[in-house]
């Protein structure tokens, strides 16, 4: 007891105490994994075998159709997200910022009441509206248009309508909300002095809100291309499964759930991680370097 | 005031807490079939909730009869992807697989690889005795090295559904339907009879039916059978699908509504009359009777118009494998109780008058007690009585067989995502989408 309390009071012990839960959690649920997840993407994995096979899971993955279009799915959705989900979030915000807006509360409930639902309710209820069946409600609008009730999740443009409506839906309220408090951090005197400087409201927006609000459009687009590149269950979910027709909805995340989980090739499965990590960190240090967060080189001048 | 507020709020999470218990003691217990003191007791694993209530039953009959090596079996129905899915990584890593599971016949494959130890318990001893069993049906659950890995509950035996009153309410016949040919013409009367509103058939754009019974009737098979090589170019395809193709562009077909009849929206298109005529394995017959009991008395069943006459008319679609696995306590005992459960004499009178499926023991076919008997729903939902249908295919050895191999998922993955959707909804040339098809077959298998 006595010990305890003299490790517990030391101030070299203490700090590591109390970081011991989060390195824990670290190194079992995260480098563990990703070590482990390195290593089998060199292997082929079955019911009994483990092989080591080299670089053979990639040099297959070099030559994969599927997972070429799986990319390139991924990647467009993610930069639909951003394109979509960065501008409007932020016009929004303004707007509930602004003093002619009434009732705010009510506003921004209905914007976040949709991220409180599960991704696999409200994907069912987009695949339910956007259902090829004659009543579902996107085909009554066509019908109540005058056009011809059409299969929206069979073609590209049409279920792409419905999968970025589905998030669009589910994060502008979640999006708003950082933007709102990235609003509330910038000096009110700001306005005050462009106001008695004769500015509009436009200028405003262009000199003072946008270069303020940087750090946090950054954050957000940090997040952002992880998850648009991470994303899964909505496809899964707007198609009823992961087979999408002529794959228009396969993510990468998707092909991995299909060679590891449904086909049962783990080792593949783990090379098509291993390479949506390394474009998802591409990704990433290229923006974060673009927008001046990380600075290489440079340190010797601060 | 502020510590009644605190009082009130512990009290509420006292009484949350008590709700919350009950709750759990109030959640149904698995079902559990079969005495505590039983000599066994057995996990087992099912996708198909009507299917674990028939192995119910059959452990109390086995009980009754066995009661010096009585067992107890814990029930769990799964949804069928997430029960696969549980199934080969519990076989994987060797822990935490049930001692008995059903497996679908596209996903059994993955459990027999060719090339390294397969587990799950050889059931050919259990086998032994039930000589009658359809061979090929046991055949597409044995592995490589000539094992029967799993016991079927029905073959499958596809037929062609006809919604009799349609063609009566348009003075067709379509009794005469020997030929795709002759099928063709029917159609192009009932859209003319029908103003184009009601389509003779609808076609698959996520189901390969179509293609397998195609196959049958020119004796090929896409896998190439289990020492065979893949090939997917096949004549019967194409043949098939230009004239699927066809149909389309007349207006005597539409497309299955989400990709093939088996679903809600295929239910709909049956029921309300919008095509007059399908072809479908036996075991559809259930969906009539869950599904669309209002269509009792409409419906008739015959044979599938051949390509030429004399081909095969039928191929066994769809099934289940039951398996016992390799970490199975007593698996001797295990195979013992499930080939007497889904081969013997009390089981196939269950599976045929409850589950409505056409049994594997082909004795019992022609058995007018067992294929007639008027208590039997099935026989008086229907035009005809289904087993008489069956009797037909048997004579005419009718039936072909399709293999489920290494391959088969990665066929009928591809043809259903992309294959079909290309010829079906795009219109894209067969040879062409036949070609890429093999090209990514070729890919994938390397």
């Amino acid at each position: 007891m006595k010990y305890l309390k003299k490790y517990l009071y030391s101030q070299k012990v203490a700090p590591y105490i109390f970081v011991l839960p989060f390195v824990l959690s670290f190194l079992i649920f995260w480098v563990y994994p990703l070590i482990s997840g390195i290593t089998m993407s060199f292997q082929d994995i079955g019911f009994s075998k483990r092989e080591w096979v080299g670089i053979e899971n990639y040099a297959k993955l070099l030559r994969d159709k599927t997972f070429k279009l799986a990319i390139s799915n991924s990647i467009e959705y993610m930069a639909w997200t951003i394109a979509l989900l960065i501008p409007f979030p932020m016009i929004f915000a303004v707007m509930m910022d602004s003093r002619l807006t009434k009732a705010k509360g009510v506003w921004k409930a209905i914007m976040y009441i949709p991220a409180l639902t599960s991704v696999v309710i409200s994907g069912m209820l987009f695949r339910m509206m956007f259902s090829e069946a004659d009543g579902s409600q996107m085909n009554k609008l066509m019908v109540w248009l005058g056009q011809q009730p059409i299969p929206w999740l069979k073609s590209k443009a049409t279920s792409w309508l419905g999968l970025i409506l589905l998030c669009c839906w589910r994060w502008t309220g979640v999006n708003m909300l950082y933007f709102l408090s990235g609003l509330k951090a910038i000096d009110s005197t700001l306005y005050e002095a462009a106001d008695v400087d004769g500015c509009t409201a436009i200028q405003k927006f262009r000199h003072i809100t946008l270069p303020l609000l940087q750090p946090t459009t950054i954050y957000v687009v940090t997040i952002s291309v992880f998850a648009g590149l991470s994303m899964f269950l909505e496809s899964f979910m707007l198609w009823g499964n992961n087979d999408s027709p002529k794959n228009i909805g396969l993510t990468i995340v998707g092909y991995l759930y299909k060679r590891g989980i449904q086909k049962n090739d783990m080792g593949y499965a783990c090379a098509v991680g291993v390479v949506l990590l390394v474009i998802a960190l591409l990704i990433n240090f290229a923006q974060l370097i673009a927008t001046g967060t990380i600075k290489i080189g440079k340190r010797k001048e601060e | 005031m502020k510590k009644l507020v605190s009082l009130l709020l512990a009290l509420c999470m006292l009484l949350s807490l008590g709700v919350a218990s009950a709750e759990i003691a109030d959640v149904e217990p698995l079902t559990v079939a079969g005495p505590d003191d039983a000599t066994a007791k057995w996990d087992m694993w099912s996708f198909v909730d009507a299917h674990n209530e028939f192995y119910a039953q059959m452990v109390d009959k086995w009980n009754a009869e066995n009661p010096d090596r009585t067992i107890q079996i814990t029930f769990t129905t799964y949804p069928y992807a997430d029960m696969h899915q549980k199934m080969l990584m519990s076989l994987q890593t060797g822990k935490g697989a049930p001692d008995m599971c059903d497996i679908e016949i596209g996903q059994f494959p993955n459990f027999i690889p060719a090339d390294e130890e397969i587990p799950l318990y050889p059931m050919n001893d259990a086998l032994v005795g039930y000589e009658d069993m359809v061979k090929a049906r046991l055949d597409v659950y044995s592995g490589a090295d000539g094992n029967r890995y799993g016991i079927p509950f029905h073959v499958g035996a596809s037929v062609m559904y006809w919604n009799a009153e349609i063609f009566e309410k348009y003075n067709l016949d379509y009794k005469s339907v020997k030929t795709w040919e002759d099928y063709t013409e029917l159609g192009r009367k009932l859209r003319d009879a029908s103003n184009g509103e009601v389509y003779l058939t609808s076609v698959d754009t996520a189901g390969v039916d179509w293609m397998w019974i195609a196959m049958s009737s020119y004796g090929e098979d896409w896998t190439g059978g289990l020492d065979g090589e893949v090939n997917v170019q096949l004549d019967s395809v194409k043949k098939m699908l230009e004239m699927q193709q066809q149909w389309l562009e007349e207006g005597i077909a539409m497309i299955s509504t989400d990709g093939h009849v088996d679903l809600e929206a295929g239910f709909a298109n049956v029921s309300s009359g919008k095509i007059a005529s399908f072809p479908k394995a036996m075991w559809y017959m259930s969906r009539f009777i869950n599904y669309m009991p209002e269509m009792k008395g409409k419906y008739d069943i015959g044979l599938i118009p051949t390509f030429e006459a004399g081909q095969k008319c039928s191929v066994g679609i769809g099934g289940t494998g039951t398996v016992v696995t390799n970490q199975a306590s007593e698996p001797e005992l295990a195979a013992e109780w499930l080939v007497w459960a889904k081969c013997g004499a009390e089981g196939q009178k269950y599976i045929w008058d409850v589950l409505g499926f056409d049994v594997c023991n082909a004795a019992y076919w022609s058995d007018p007690a067992f294929a007639e008997n008027e208590e039997n729903i099935y026989n008086t939902f229907f035009r005809v009585k289904p087993y008489l249908v069956l009797q037909q295919l048997d004579e005419l050895d009718a039936i072909g067989t399709i293999y489920s191999t290494a391959n088969s998922p990665t066929i009928n993955d591809y043809f259903c995502t992309t294959v079909l959707n290309n010829i079906l909804e795009d219109g894209m040339d067969v040879d062409e989408a036949l070609q890429d098809a093999a090209d990514y077959i070729e890919f994938e298998i390397d």
